[in-house]
């Protein structure tokens, strides 16, 4: 910024003080005073309540779940976004456009129907369902059936940080690699994924802080079977109707903490990308 | 090496991007593949490294058929056009990459490989960027990168796709002087594509000249400019002067204009194509020319003046333009507005819808007397 101050069309005090009060206060209304409350909530009968909350069986195989849930669809949407990326915007075949459309049908349904068509059709009742239900699979209402729905919901997030990336870097880099003798492996590894890297982890961030957090798809297809189907989202709502307070906002304390991190890393990889 | 290209047709889609290429390109020679845009000079460039292939045909390195070797093992030096420098990697690094790929067996040691980088460093005149970042480089110095890391395999062919059309005049024409250096002392067979006619005619042993996917015309340089062989090279290759007009008794008139023609031609619709340095401007017509002309604009920058000139009494899809000596220019001193009278010496003539001219000269006939002579010098 220059130090001179230059005025702008509507830069008036009165406009400026009204845009900014108004901006501080509905983030701290909105943002800022829930997120406290949710620390307040969790601590207001003490630190050894709040460990004890904690370390209570089910809510700590709800923490197991929702990581197994996290490590599982981390890396399959890694593997499935860079394929993707690399798919469309390094090749041109029909129904190209087609696919980049249908990558952001998770972001455009609702999870909760997201999780209704999971059930419909690999439910018991459903068609695949049922037919892996005579060789006695059973997905919904089971762990695997919330990997699958956490699956569906994060698919988009690696491949639609890298597709405008790998657009924009265009192919030419690829291709004078391969001139110079390259090899498919060296090509990805010493080019193509030194140049995405950081859009990469932003879409990791991304994937694992939804893979976590959600709630809708999840909620209808898990059945919320305590201590084998209770992911920690669902395990808040599972003790706040228990009118356990205090045990349901430490649970989310755990949720909003991990929030912060994803935060925190989140800013930093911005700023790593904003020096490439 | 030589490069034969045989019988290449390439479509995009419905599209037909090459009709029909044939080609030698000699070993050890600079060949400059010149078009407008969207003529297939670029995807003819591709095509010989192997970065596209072709529906039809087949391109042969020194005998060699090679139309089916990937592009990985044709080993040929590639420069883009948008250099295409690996952005996260020093120039170093850069340069390092091609060896650094190669099979184990066939890789040489790290310090040999950093011996044979400081050695391309020096003959690109660089050394002292070695742990830069292609960000921190500039137009140039990017460029001269781009031909290093290309050298390092030491290929006997070097493709340049516009290798300066991003830079600007002065590093363009010290880069071409040093590229036709570097070519002499190293002598390997480059092919370059370029839509700049002076950067083709200045750095080229041969020139192709290229339009709507098909060759319009290969030739030296020098004979390329002199004898093009049809109206399309003929307007793309430097400025040229039209006069298009009926023909009846061996000459060509137009509203005002008229033009004896000093050899027999067919009565019907003509054009006479003039290069500046054919035509002189005179301060009366001639017995054979008559083509009153305004004078437009002079500019005196360059080797010569160049004067643009407005047909007077008839006209042109464009303006005419002619080059005098300053020493010429002193001399007559001519302003703008001035009209004057175009003369030709020399001129190729199209009739009807003929694509190949008829040269003609005005030259040994002898002037009509009772007229002064036209020299502009001596007015």
């Amino acid at each position: 910024m220059n130090a001179a101050h230059y005025r702008r069309v509507g830069d008036t005090a009165l406009v400026r003080r009204w845009l900014i009060g108004t901006a501080v206060v509905l983030t701290v209304a909105l943002l800022a005073m829930p997120l406290l409350m949710i620390f307040v909530q969790a601590f207001s009968q003490g630190w050894s309540t709040y460990v004890a909350n904690v370390l209570d069986e089910f809510t700590l195989s709800a923490i197991g779940l929702t990581l197994l849930v996290a490590v599982l669809t981390v890396p399959l949407n890694l593997v499935f976004g860079v394929f993707f990326a690399w798919a469309v915007t390094r090749f041109t075949f029909p129904g190209r456009k087609l696919l980049t459309t249908l990558i952001d049908i998770p972001f455009a349904v609702s999870p909760v129907v997201a999780g209704l068509l999971y059930l419909l059709l690999y439910g018991n009742n459903g068609w695949v369902g049922q037919w892996l239900g005579e060789y006695d699979v059973q997905l919904m209402f089971s762990w695997p059936g919330i990997v699958m729905v956490t699956l569906f919901v994060t698919c988009p997030f690696v491949a639609r940080e890298l597709i405008p990336l790998m657009q924009q870097q265009g192919r030419e880099e690829e291709e004078a690699a391969v001139v110079l003798g390259a090899s498919g492996w060296q090509l990805f590894r010493r080019v193509t994924l030194p140049n995405i890297r950081w859009a990469l982890i932003y879409g990791i961030i991304l994937t694992n802080a939804r893979a976590v957090g959600e709630f809708g798809a999840v909620s209808v297809v898990s059945g919320n079977i305590r201590g084998e189907t209770n992911t920690l989202s669902l395990h808040v709502e599972l003790l706040y109707q228990d009118y356990n307070v205090v045990g349901a906002f430490a649970a989310a304390s755990l949720l909003a903490a991990l929030a912060l991190l994803t935060l925190i890393a989140k800013s930093f990889v911005e700023w790593r990308q904003s020096k490439d | 090496m030589g490069i034969d290209i045989n019988g290449i047709n390439k479509f995009f889609g419905s599209f037909q991007a090459l009709h029909d290429i044939n080609l030698s390109l000699p070993d050890g020679q600079i060949t400059g593949l010149l078009g407008p845009s969207g003529s297939g000079k670029t995807t003819l460039l591709r095509i010989i490294a192997g970065l596209e292939t072709a529906e039809q045909g087949s391109i042969w390195f020194q005998g060699r058929d090679v139309t089916r070797l990937h592009v990985r093992d044709r080993r040929v030096g590639f420069v883009f056009q948008h250099y295409a420098l690996f952005r996260h990697m020093t120039v170093a690094r850069n340069i390092a990459f091609g060896l650094e790929v190669l099979p184990r067996k066939q890789r040489p040691g790290k310090a040999e490989i950093k011996q044979r980088v400081g050695n391309l460093l020096e003959m690109v005149q660089l050394s002292h960027l070695a742990d830069r970042y292609p960000s921190q480089l500039s137009g140039g110095q990017k460029q001269r990168i781009a031909l290093a890391r290309a050298m390092a395999m030491e290929p006997e062919i070097l493709l340049l796709d516009e290798p300066f059309g991003a830079l600007d005049a002065q590093v363009r024409k010290d880069l071409r002087r040093w590229l036709r250096n570097l070519h002499d002392e190293l002598n390997f067979t480059s092919v370059f594509v370029t839509h700049d006619q002076e950067e083709a005619l200045e750095l080229s042993d041969q020139v192709v000249v290229m339009s709507h996917g098909r060759v319009e015309q290969v030739n030296s340089p020098l004979d390329l400019y002199a004898s093009p062989d049809s109206r399309f090279v003929f307007d793309f290759l430097g400025q040229v002067n039209v006069l298009s007009g009926t023909i009846s008794n061996n000459r060509l008139r137009q509203g005002k204009a008229h033009l004896t023609l000093p050899e027999a031609v067919a009565n019907g619709n003509g054009q006479i194509y003039l290069r500046p340095h054919e035509v002189r401007l005179a301060q009366a017509p001639t017995a054979d020319a008559h083509l009153p002309v305004c004078i437009e604009s002079i500019s005196v920058i360059g080797a010569e003046v160049r004067i643009e000139l407005k047909p007077q009494g008839w006209l042109a899809d464009e303006v005419w333009e002619v080059g005098i000596s300053h020493g010429e220019f002193n001399a007559w001193q001519p302003q703008r507005g001035d009209v004057c009278y175009a003369v030709p010496d020399v001129g190729h003539f199209f009739l009807g819808d003929e694509d190949s001219p008829r040269t003609l000269s005005w030259l040994n006939r002898m002037p009509p007397t009772g007229v002064d002579s036209p020299r502009a010098s001596g007015m």
